[in-house]
């Protein structure tokens, strides 16, 4: 196992959460370090999605913690989480399709002009399309214009700028749920891609994936969750995908972290 | 590499199905359509041309601006505003009646009344506002009850007639025509819209009015105040219904109830024709600007061409379902 004595980048511990009489999350806990690709794979329904609103402040726990580089926190709502760096790819990707690649990426993070212009709230374009292509630059996206509407582009460039805005601006987490769902077989390539640049800026993604070849070929741990509990945790080069199905189905349980 | 290589496949690809300039293009198709009408009436009815008759379209047809102005806003969070009309109505009366019982002080009845019209019509958006956010009541059914609620309150207030003895002051501003060309409301009607235009192109007010519009869940995730923001954008657009109160009791003289009876009609299809969506998120005051412009000419046409001006009505609401078939039609071809 990976188990560092460094500080975990973000920690769940017997996170419970139910909606009305179905209790959903049973117990939760994981950890996820600096630098790595963490996949967490389940059945429809297992609660990846349910962890993932949790974790981004979307959904509050019912009982148990968030833990930030070991410290507790709260996450009252999305904003809060965001400031401490944890940036969510949602399975709609929570793109505005009428508005620019540049504004999508700086949505509700506008560059405002300097002065009195400023005080009024206009906008710095000409600023936020330097910075956009930038942003896309250290990814090696490439889109014609910052300027180009969302609905205009295809389905991987849309996750491609989807990525690319929880990356540049989540500097302790990046969570991608179901990335590769709509795609092809190259625009996942590029999004694995994508993945992987974003590890190697020293930002751990936690990848969710029915995919199970992409989550192989991407990730550096499996967290595997059935029926909203951890049935199972391993090292992804050091196990196999008969086994991995099999934790998801419930053929064999095996604690491994 | 072949990451790189399967990349710039990728762009290459995708290239933009539907440009830019595609969309600048409609906006341009529209002032065709303007320009196509000024000429076909022109040629048909001979008055059409006249200065007069441009001074009296264009002020008739700020009426229809200010409230399309707002509406576009609305429209462009993907709302609707039914209201607009009957909040112009209420505001008159509310405006008028101050000015009316303090006509032995013309100065203070003017500003007071101005005050309490321009007030009026905030409350009436403050409260569609609260009631869409916070009641989750949806913004057709809201603004359709407060239809009734400021009409009716607009003839209880008085009593069914007209508020008459408004100072002569006031109503000489509405009336007031530059150099026999620009009429007062004209102005105060451009200077609303190119205001609020840069500021929906330009500001970050605008850049949240249209991603609410856009994919409201994606607006929250982002962080966006939703609540808030709508409620600033009914509040605004009941404050610019009571500017379109105060300018008809100055144009007309009196404060009447039956005051922008069927204007939100005219302000829907104004906007429509402008190039927005009703499903939101897109929308431009240039746009709106062009549409109220043709949506108030056809009246001056259909007078001067003897047909009934009543025909405009029926037309108008012609060109909002129309207009919106459209906007359905290429939406589909987009997806499909
Ligand atoms: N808001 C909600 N109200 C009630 N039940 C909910 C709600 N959200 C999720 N659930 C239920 O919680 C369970 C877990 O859902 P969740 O979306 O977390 O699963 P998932 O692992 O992401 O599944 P999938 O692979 O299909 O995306 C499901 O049974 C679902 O029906
Ligand atoms: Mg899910």
């Amino acid at each position: 196992m990976t188990e560092s004595h460094e500080a975990a980048s973000i920690e769940l511990v017997d996170v419970e959460k139910r909606f009305g009489a179905v209790q959903v999350l049973h117990g939760v806990s994981f950890k996820v370090y600096p630098g790595e690709v963490v996949g967490l794979v389940g059945d429809n329904g297992a609660g990846k999605s349910t962890t993932v609103r949790i974790i981004s402040g979307a959904l509050q726990p019912d009982s148990g913690e968030i833990r930030v580089n070991g410290k507790k926190v709260r996450f009252d709502s999305p904003i809060v989480a965001r400031r401490e760096g944890i940036e969510t790819v949602y399975q709609d990707l929570a793109l505005a399709p009428h508005l620019s690649v540049k504004a999508n990426l700086f949505l509700n993070r506008e560059e405002i002009r300097p002065g009195l212009l400023g005080r009024l709230g206009f906008l710095n374009e000409r600023q936020m399309d330097q910075e956009s292509v930038d942003k896309l630059n250290l990814l090696h996206i490439n889109i014609a214009s910052m300027d180009q509407i969302i609905q205009e582009l295809s389905g991987g460039q849309r996750q491609a700028i989807a990525v690319a805005r929880a990356a540049s601006w989540g500097s302790r987490l990046v969570i991608l749920d179901e990335p590769t769902a709509a795609l092809g077989v190259e625009e996942s390539r590029m999004v694995l891609n994508l993945i992987r640049r974003v590890r190697d800026s020293g930002v751990p993604v936690l990848l969710i994936s029915h995919t199970m070849p992409h989550v192989f070929d991407v990730t550096d741990r499996i967290i595997v969750l059935r029926q909203g509990r951890v049935v199972a945790g391993a090292v992804t080069r050091e196990c196999t995908l008969e086994q991995v199905i099999m934790w998801i189905t419930g053929g064999q349980a095996i604690h491994a972290g | 590499m072949t990451n790189d290589e399967a990349q710039q496949e990728i762009s290459r690809a995708a290239a933009p199905r539907r440009s830019r300039f595609v969309k600048h293009l409609r906006g341009m198709w529209i002032l065709g359509v303007l320009l196509a009408m000024v000429l076909i009436f022109g040629i048909l009815a001979p008055g059409f041309l006249s200065l007069q008759n441009w001074v009296s379209t264009s002020v008739y047809a700020t009426e229809t601006l200010l409230l399309a102005v707002g509406e576009t806003f609305v429209i462009a969070t993907g709302g609707i505003d039914l209201s607009v009309g009957s909040s112009l109505g209420l505001s008159a009366i509310t405006s008028s009646m101050v000015m009316a019982a303090l006509v032995a002080h013309p100065g203070v009845g003017i500003i007071l009344g101005s005050l309490v019209g321009l007030l009026t019509g905030a409350t009436v958006g403050l409260f569609n506002g609260i009631i869409i956010t916070k009641l989750r009541i949806t913004p057709f059914i809201t603004t359709l009850g407060m239809l009734g609620i400021a009409s009716g309150l607009g003839f209880l207030l008085s009593g069914g007639t007209d508020i008459t003895n408004i100072p002569a002051a006031f109503s000489n501003f509405g009336g007031y025509v530059f150099a026999n060309f620009l009429g007062m409301p004209v102005l105060v009607t451009a200077v609303v819209a190119v205001v609020s235009g840069i500021f929906l192109a330009k500001t970050r007010f605008g850049r949240r009015t249209y991603a609410i519009g856009s994919n409201r869940e994606a607006a929250r995730v982002a962080g966006i105040p939703l609540d808030r923001h709508l409620i600033k954008i009914y509040t605004l657009t009941g404050v610019l219904a009571g500017v379109a109160g105060l300018l008809n009791v100055s144009r007309f003289a009196i404060g009447s109830p039956t005051a922008g009876q069927n204007d939100e009609l005219n302000a829907i299809a104004a906007v429509v024709i402008g190039g927005a969506s009703l499903f939101g998120g897109e929308g431009t005051i240039f746009g709106t600007t062009i549409g109220a412009i043709i949506v108030s000419m056809i009246v001056t046409a259909l007078v001067i061409l003897n047909v009934q001006a009543y025909w405009q009505i029926v037309v108008t609401g012609a060109i909002i379902i129309i207009a919106v078939y459209l906007d359905q039609l290429q939406r589909q071809r987009a997806a499909g």
